[in-house]
């Protein structure tokens, strides 16, 4: 009989063996395990990827893993210690500090790039140029067909991101200012509303720019990108406009958050500032994103002067 | 040594028990897991204002709403749709393989609908997305082709060989008498099928169709990728919708644990399992007394 309590202890041990959590590795703690593992904006996926790269052809040793899933998603688990670091591209909520305090965690950040928001339609849209008021009315639902804008009589079909996206709360605060129609189909990530507006004569679609350009740098087929106003008065603004880009409305700081201060010389640390040596602004307009402004360059100075 | 060997056997038995215990015990814990965490948002949320409001947006600009209404009638509508499109083509297929079918043509047929089971849901998703919704956008003259319609076809897909696999196997195992005494009272082969197989194996096709139908209300991946995902509430297959399953997929990434949005989310999941579970439970039921009538 004795046989049968070993076997039923030993599937008990075997059982609860998967269900222990291994402990999180931050960079508080661990100097020699040089694993950061980074969640977060699908716009600042390519970015950081590349500083990932970058940075582990000078310390061969450091495992770097970046992926999506959206800003929210990025803060969340950043918040729920499954990630190092979070991409975001918007600023953390006042509700989300709060919940970072509750656990245990104080959320330092600083802004690594910026993106303008650019607004696309179809190729075969005549129109050209929007004010921000009128992009506002056509997410919210209050401008539904191409004609009211000199367009085609035709009826807009809304692409945007999905709530856990920083883009999609980014728009909805300085664009909208109010919530989006309920019509608009929510699409998984900037490609699939660039390969929907591609496909869609009456879509229109808001993207990073970082998605506007392939990889040799050429402008992506199929799609307009339009000119944007701040208001009717104003110039419009093609975000693909590098001289006339600082005037562009639409467009964000892009943040990274981590936990807690970083130890000096733990890899977290390093890498961090790799991005903000002069290799990492390389890479970020490489990337297709605009260079930090001066007055991102003392928040970020005041932020990091803390470590 | 006789005494050994009845230790051993009792050994086995146990570690059998043991195993379908813990099975039930996962089963038991998953639902209170759900059942705990969930019903934490209806301390904040009215009963009324979840399953009646229409208007799923906790993110709002403004208030957050919590209806899941639309979320529910876009499960349903996936649900009912794809089976609309598989049962006819599930059954035909069935009658074929067990009745019609040359034993070669079967024996290559059966495994390659079988295999479709095996095609990873994101690889039908991606089939959907950029074939199927173009192609659909074009024949109805839609502008977007990501809509109700383009998810039932994907999710028929996914269903067909659960209903065609259990459905032929239900045929197949009809007594031959059956089909010997309808043939000697002078019925067609078509005769034969159609007043005496379907009514006999009725109950085992009717589970074959549940399963299926548990399979629709469940899926996710491939939904979320073409179903366009709006919250609006939808009027026609033409139309965006947001199934709970995908609304959970999309959301869950974000939410912080112990919020009311992680809470409301885990009330969505226990809608989803209620209903899955008691699809499960009556097509079980109705294989129980199939197998009763005739005891395979």
């Amino acid at each position: 009989m004795k046989y049968i309590y070993l076997i039923i202890v030993l599937l008990l041990v075997v059982l609860t063996a998967g269900c222990i959590n291994k402990n999180r590795i931050t960079g508080e703690v661990a100097k020699d395990i040089k694993y950061i593992e980074i969640k977060g904006s699908d716009t600042l996926l390519q970015l950081v990827s590349n500083m990932a790269e970058a940075y582990s052809s000078i310390d061969s040793s450091a495992k770097i893993s970046v992926t999506g899933g959206g800003s929210g998603g990025g803060i969340a688990a950043l918040i729920n210690d499954q990630a190092d670091i979070a991409d975001a591209s918007r600023e953390i909520k006042s509700t989300e500090i709060k919940q970072a305090n509750d656990n245990g965690i104080d959320v330092l950040g600083f802004i690594i790039a910026r993106d303008m928001v650019s607004v696309t339609v179809n190729e075969n849209n005549p129109v050209s140029e929007l004010t921000m008021e009128q992009i506002g009315k056509i997410y919210k639902g209050e401008i539904t067909n191409w004609k009211e804008l000199g367009g085609k009589d035709q009826e807009i079909t809304l692409y945007g991101r999905q709530s856990s996206s920083g883009t999609y709360s980014f728009f909805m605060e300085h664009v909208l200012k109010g919530d989006y129609s309920t019509k608009m189909r929510n699409m998984d990530g900037n490609q699939a509303i660039i390969d929907a507006v591609r496909q869609d004569e009456s879509g229109i679609g808001y993207v990073g720019i970082g998605y506007l350009v392939d990889e040799n740098g050429n402008q992506v087929s199929g799609i307009n990108v339009l000119k944007v106003a701040k208001d009717k008065d104003s110039e419009y603004i093609s975000p693909l406009d590098k001289e006339k880009l600082p005037d562009y409305t639409i467009s964000r700081p892009l943040y990274q958050y981590f936990a807690n201060k970083p130890v000096k010389d733990s890899a977290l640390y390093n890498f961090l500032t790799f991005e903000l040596s002069m290799q990492g602004k390389e890479i970020v307009t490489k990337s297709g994103f605009d260079d930090i402004t001066s007055t991102d360059n003392a928040h970020n100075e005041e932020l990091l002067g803390k470590i | 040594m006789q005494n050994y060997r009845k230790q051993n056997e009792g050994i086995i038995e146990i570690f059998f028990l043991s195993v379908s215990v813990i099975a039930l015990l996962i089963l038991v814990s998953i639902f209170l897991f759900l059942f705990i965490t969930g019903i934490k948002a209806f301390t904040q949320i009215s009963l009324s204002d979840f399953f009646l409001g229409t208007v799923w947006n906790p993110t709002a600009y403004g208030e957050p709403t919590w209806g899941i209404l639309s979320l529910i009638i876009g499960t349903l509508m996936v649900a009912i749709g794809s089976l609309i499109i598989a049962i006819p083509l599930g059954l035909a297929s069935a009658i074929y393989l067990s009745e019609i079918a040359r034993p070669e043509i079967r024996e290559i047929v059966k495994p390659a609908i079988e295999m479709i089971a095996g095609i990873p849901s994101v690889v039908l998703g991606l089939i959907g997305l950029l074939l199927l919704s173009p192609l659909i956008a074009n024949i109805f003259g839609l502008s977007s082709g990501l809509n109700a319609l383009t998810a039932c076809i994907i999710v028929a897909i996914m269903v067909l060989p659960t209903i065609i696999s259990i459905s032929e196997d239900v045929l197949t195992s009809l007594p031959k008498d059956f089909r010997e005494a309808s043939l000697a009272l002078g019925a067609t082969k078509w005769q034969m099928i159609r007043m005496t197989l379907l009514p006999a194996g009725l109950s085992g096709i009717v589970a074959a169709i549940m399963l299926g139908l548990g399979r629709a209300v469940g899926e996710t991946m491939a939904v979320l990728m073409v179903a366009g995902n709006s919250i609006a509430m939808p009027t026609s297959f033409f139309d965006p919708i947001r199934p709970m399953t995908a609304n959970i997929a999309i959301e869950i990434n974000e939410v912080v644990k112990g919020s009311l949005h992680y809470e409301s989310l885990f009330a969505i999941g226990l809608v989803l399992f209620v209903m899955t579970f008691a699809v499960n439970l009556i097509s079980d039921i109705i294989i129980e007394r199939q197998v009763r009538k005739y005891k395979w």
